[in-house]
């Protein structure tokens, strides 16, 4: 019996002068979850999407089961019995789970025969592995946890037998997390192979039993997991010693910079998201919004930077008002010193069809210093776009580069040299880390923090308690469009987890 | 994080690509010729030497490539705020009044070089206008402006009618359209341009307008890529949420951006009014518009793309006309069938070939060239 499931030997790969996987091996053990770490751009989607049939490497061999095969396209690697979930997930959102899944894998031009087959055999499924979804609900209703799940059974409805995730937990809250290590558990205890990307160390040591780091392109060391550390593992991916704890002073609160009173929003759809929520931040002090995705908290960034208008409440920045159940718009807020980081980066901070130095003036592209009266002053973009690049170390360093071929972790540090090298005085920052490696977490909490001390009021909003825990001098806990508790940034993770899930009395009950 | 395909080297996306879609139209477009009993080779030859093989070819070539260089830039220019403008029919159209009204007043006591700025900005406000109310609609309503510009061509054509039937034709006449300009209504040919490289146009109505194309391009590009108007209407194309972060304000843009295409579109009208017919004439646009979409999607939304594109399908209608004349088999109709083959191939199925080109290039060491491109994407 062969235990190998995957061995790459001598992958190489090239984009242009990018030379993102370099001389790759690599073995995965049949039936093991092994993880794969890596900082931003160290070239790990790139060799899954090379194991996926995304790309072509430029040299080396795939084994998969110890015979040597050929991945020319997805569907090649779906024939191999390799399925992938991706980050960004693939479904038709108008379509039933039952529809999605059953897509490309018809079997027949008279759907009928093929439903029930696939119900049958998707009923199978989800007992064997806890994947439960309603096989008749519409994607675009289901949380993004579900929305995973029907990932995942998409693929094993294919046959795969070895699972690629990458970077599957970036958009979970830990509930959702927790669950899916859960089905990763119950995949293995039945011999498939599963390639776990993530950028969260704590994940590996939880879930995995073997980790390969890359770094810069190459497979730099593999470790039996429940022989390493986090701090090894940290080590080997970005080289040098990396500070996980954040690193701070006590807090010297000013004036109030930033101050919201009875502020209600609605969605898009006219949901009332946020109700009547009413705090303030001062200078020199991160005030941290924790709370389970979805709970208002996207919809009260968006209302205090001017995206969504409010139905009623007041906002004050810098003591002034802003019309935010009117005439309130991003550019006058820019322009009134508050700085804004997206939670979605690749929606709303970037345009990614833009190159790098396009997309460092998004927002700012009024200013004077970029414009020659009414034409764009192209070497003056272009130099201050390279000098935030050298500043927050944004890697590959070329200005010219479309966004989209920048890593997530870059992409996310274009956005932020921009936002903060504007020197605003409120600081607005949603997931600032979402998918950001641990060398790059280190870098953007260290700036955080250096914002607080220079005297900004820093608004947090995050979905990461241990984020919020490290970084606010105060949290406040967000459930179901209201702030439901004010805590101290040391309260027990498990009275916060309380709050968040809507226990409103916890402070007594945590007594 | 990362978006699946392999990115290609420029000069396949924009030089190899639309060559293959082109080859392969004129391939289906040759066994067209061969079903209707004639030889495709000499149909060939007949087209390539009609649009191009002597003085008065060519200059009728590049007079309808100017027709197709406004209407293209019109088109792009919607494009790239992600609005597709399918109305520059009617925005022509309705143009030639912009056009016509300024010569009819003032071509028998002013040269043409008065009038003719006065006819330039008169096309441009009536285009724009026309494409402004499809576009203050999209902003204000979200009524969809595909929708709304088809219903304006069609409002247009009905107005021109009325107008020329009733309004401008001169009493008396039997024909709708104006009465003929005096000298300042009519634009110098430009026979001294081909003169100098030893030929001459003959008849060809090539005019002053060319030129006016050739400058559109150009203020096309700088509007585009060089100045923050430009970057904010791109900004919205590739992403109306960033744009909304960004605090661009869309539909001032949307406003902005269709009346700029419309003004585009509408300088079409001054190629054939006052560069060729010299009066205004029913149904003087002849389908221009609607070339424009398929220039614009061949070139690629951009200035230095349109150009060659819009000679090419200034070709297909010279030469065209040429090969119905000499070949009795093929008519009229059948030249519109290989001007819509083209379409066909160059435009709606023009990523048809790029799998398969992206999959051999792949093979060939993935040596996607990251060679930044320039600005202009
Ligand atoms: N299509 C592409 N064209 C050009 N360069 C690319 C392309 N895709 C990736 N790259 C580059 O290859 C390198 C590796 O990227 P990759 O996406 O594999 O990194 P990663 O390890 O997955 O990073 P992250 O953790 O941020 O997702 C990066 O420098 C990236 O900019
Ligand atoms: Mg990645």
């Amino acid at each position: 019996m062969n235990d190998i499931a995957i061995e790459l030997k001598g992958i190489d790969k090239k984009f242009g002068l990018v030379h993102a996987n370099k001389n790759i091996n690599m073995r995965v053990r049949k039936g093991t979850i092994h993880g794969i770490i890596g900082e931003n751009g160290a070239g790990k989607s790139t060799l899954m999407s090379i194991l996926y049939g995304f790309y072509q490497a430029g040299a080396g061999d795939i084994f998969v089961d110890g015979r040597k095969t050929v991945i020319k396209d997805p569907n090649a690697a779906i024939a191999a019995g390799i399925g992938m979930v991706h980050q960004h997930f693939m479904l038709v959102e108008n379509f039933t789970v039952l529809e999605n899944i059953m897509l490309g894998a018809e079997e027949s031009q008279v759907l009928n025969a093929g439903i029930t087959k696939a119900r049958d055999e998707l009923r199978r499924l989800e007992q064997e592995y806890e994947l439960e979804v309603d096989p008749d609900a519409v994607i675009e209703e289901l949380p993004v946890g579900l929305q995973q799940r029907v990932e995942i059974l998409k693929a094993l409805y294919r046959g795969a037998e070895i699972l690629i995730l990458d970077e599957p937990t970036g958009v979970l809250t830990p509930a959702e997390a927790d669950h899916l290590f859960r089905i990763l558990e119950q995949l293995k205890s039945q011999g498939k192979t599963i390639l776990l990307i993530t950028h969260k160390l704590r994940e590996i040591m939880a879930v995995t039993d073997e980790v390969s780091v890359m770094r810069r392109g190459e497979m730099v060391a593999t470790r039996t997991t429940a022989e390493t550390s986090v701090e090894e593992l940290a080590e080997l991916m970005v080289g040098r010693h990396v500070l996980l704890q954040v690193d701070k002073g006590p807090a010297t609160p000013g004036d109030v910079l930033l101050s919201v009173e009875n502020l209600s929003v609605r969605d898009g759809r006219g949901v009332a998201m946020v109700k009547n929520v009413s705090f303030d931040v001062r200078a020199g002090e991160i005030v941290g919004i924790a709370g389970v995705a979805g709970n208002g908290q996207s919809e009260l960034l968006q209302a205090i930077s001017g995206i969504r208008r409010a139905v009623s409440g007041k906002v004050l920045l810098q003591g002034e008002p802003i019309h935010v159940t009117g005439t309130a718009d991003p550019s006058e807020l820019r322009h009134r010193g508050l700085a804004h980081v997206p939670e979605d980066r690749q929606h709303m901070g970037l345009v990614l069809k833009f190159d790098e130095s396009e997309n460092s003036i998004l927002g700012y592209h009024d200013d004077p210093k970029y414009l020659n009266g009414m034409f764009l002053n192209i070497d003056a973009i272009r130099k201050d776009a390279t000098d935030k690049i050298e500043k927050y170390d944004i890697r590959p360093p070329n200005p010219r580069l479309k966004t989209a071929n920048f890593s997530g972790g870059n992409q996310q540090k274009i956005v932020l040299a921009r936002e903060m090298e504007r020197d605003p005085a409120v600081l607005v920052i949603g997931q600032p880390t979402r998918g950001v490696d641990v060398g790059a977490i280190e870098f953007i909490h260290k700036r955080i923090i250096e914002m607080r001390d220079a005297g900004k009021a820093v608004l947090l909003v995050s979905v990461e308690l241990d984020e919020i825990r490290s970084l606010s001098d105060r949290v406040l806990v967000m459930f179901d469009g209201r702030i439901v508790g004010e805590r101290a940034p040391d309260a027990g993770e498990g009275e916060l987890g309380l709050l968040m899930a809507g226990v409103e009395d916890s402070k007594e009950a945590a007594q | 994080m990362s978006v699946p395909y392999a990115k290609l080297p420029a000069w396949v996306d924009y030089g190899l690509i639309p060559l293959i879609n082109l080859i392969v139209a004129f391939l289906v477009a040759g066994l067209v010729v061969l079903a209707v009993g004639e030889s495709p080779l000499r149909a060939a030859s007949l087209l390539i030497e009609g649009a191009f093989g002597y003085g008065e070819g060519i200059g009728f070539t590049l007079y309808y490539a100017t027709n197709f260089i406004f209407t293209g830039l019109a088109v792009a220019v919607a494009f790239h705020c992600g609005l597709f403008n399918i109305g520059g029919e009617g925005q022509a159209y309705v143009a030639g009044l912009g056009v016509a009204l300024p010569c009819l007043w003032l071509d028998q006591f002013a040269p043409w070089y008065i009038v003719f700025p006065a006819a330039i900005l008169g096309a441009a406000m009536v285009g724009g206008f026309w494409a402004m109310i499809p576009g203050w609609l999209q902003a204000k309503r979200g009524s969809h402006v595909v929708i709304t510009t088809i219903m304006f061509n069609f409002i247009a054509s009905s107005l021109m009618v009325y107008v020329l039937v009733d309004v401008l034709k001169p009493a008396g006449s039997m024909a709708p359209q104006t009465r003929a300009f005096a000298d300042g209504g009519q634009l110098p040919r430009l026979d001294w341009l081909l003169a100098s490289v030893g030929l001459d146009i003959g008849g060809a109505p090539f005019n002053l307008s060319f030129l006016l194309a050739l400058v559109a391009a150009f203020v096309v590009w700088v509007v585009i890529w060089r100045t923050k108007l430009g970057y904010e209407i791109r900004t919205m194309g590739h992403s109306p949420t960033a744009a909304a972060y960004a605090g661009i304000r869309q539909s001032r843009i949307i406003v902005i951006t269709m009346m700029m295409s419309g003004a585009l579109a509408g300088m079409m009208a001054l190629n054939p009014i006052m560069g060729d017919q010299h009066r205004m004439q029913l149904d003087f646009v002849s389908g221009a518009g609607f070339v424009g979409i398929a220039v614009a999607l061949m070139g690629r939304s951009h200035p230095a793309g349109i150009i060659p594109a819009a000679i090419l399908f200034g070709m297909l209608y010279q030469g065209g006309a040429e090969i119905s004349f000499e070949m009795p088999q093929i008519s009229r109709d059948m030249i519109t069938i290989i001007q819509g083959l083209v379409i066909l191939f160059a435009g709606a199925l023009e990523n048809m070939f790029r799998p398969a080109i992206t999959a051999f290039f792949a093979t060939l060491g993935g040596s996607g060239s990251d060679k930044p491109l320039p600005a202009a994407e």
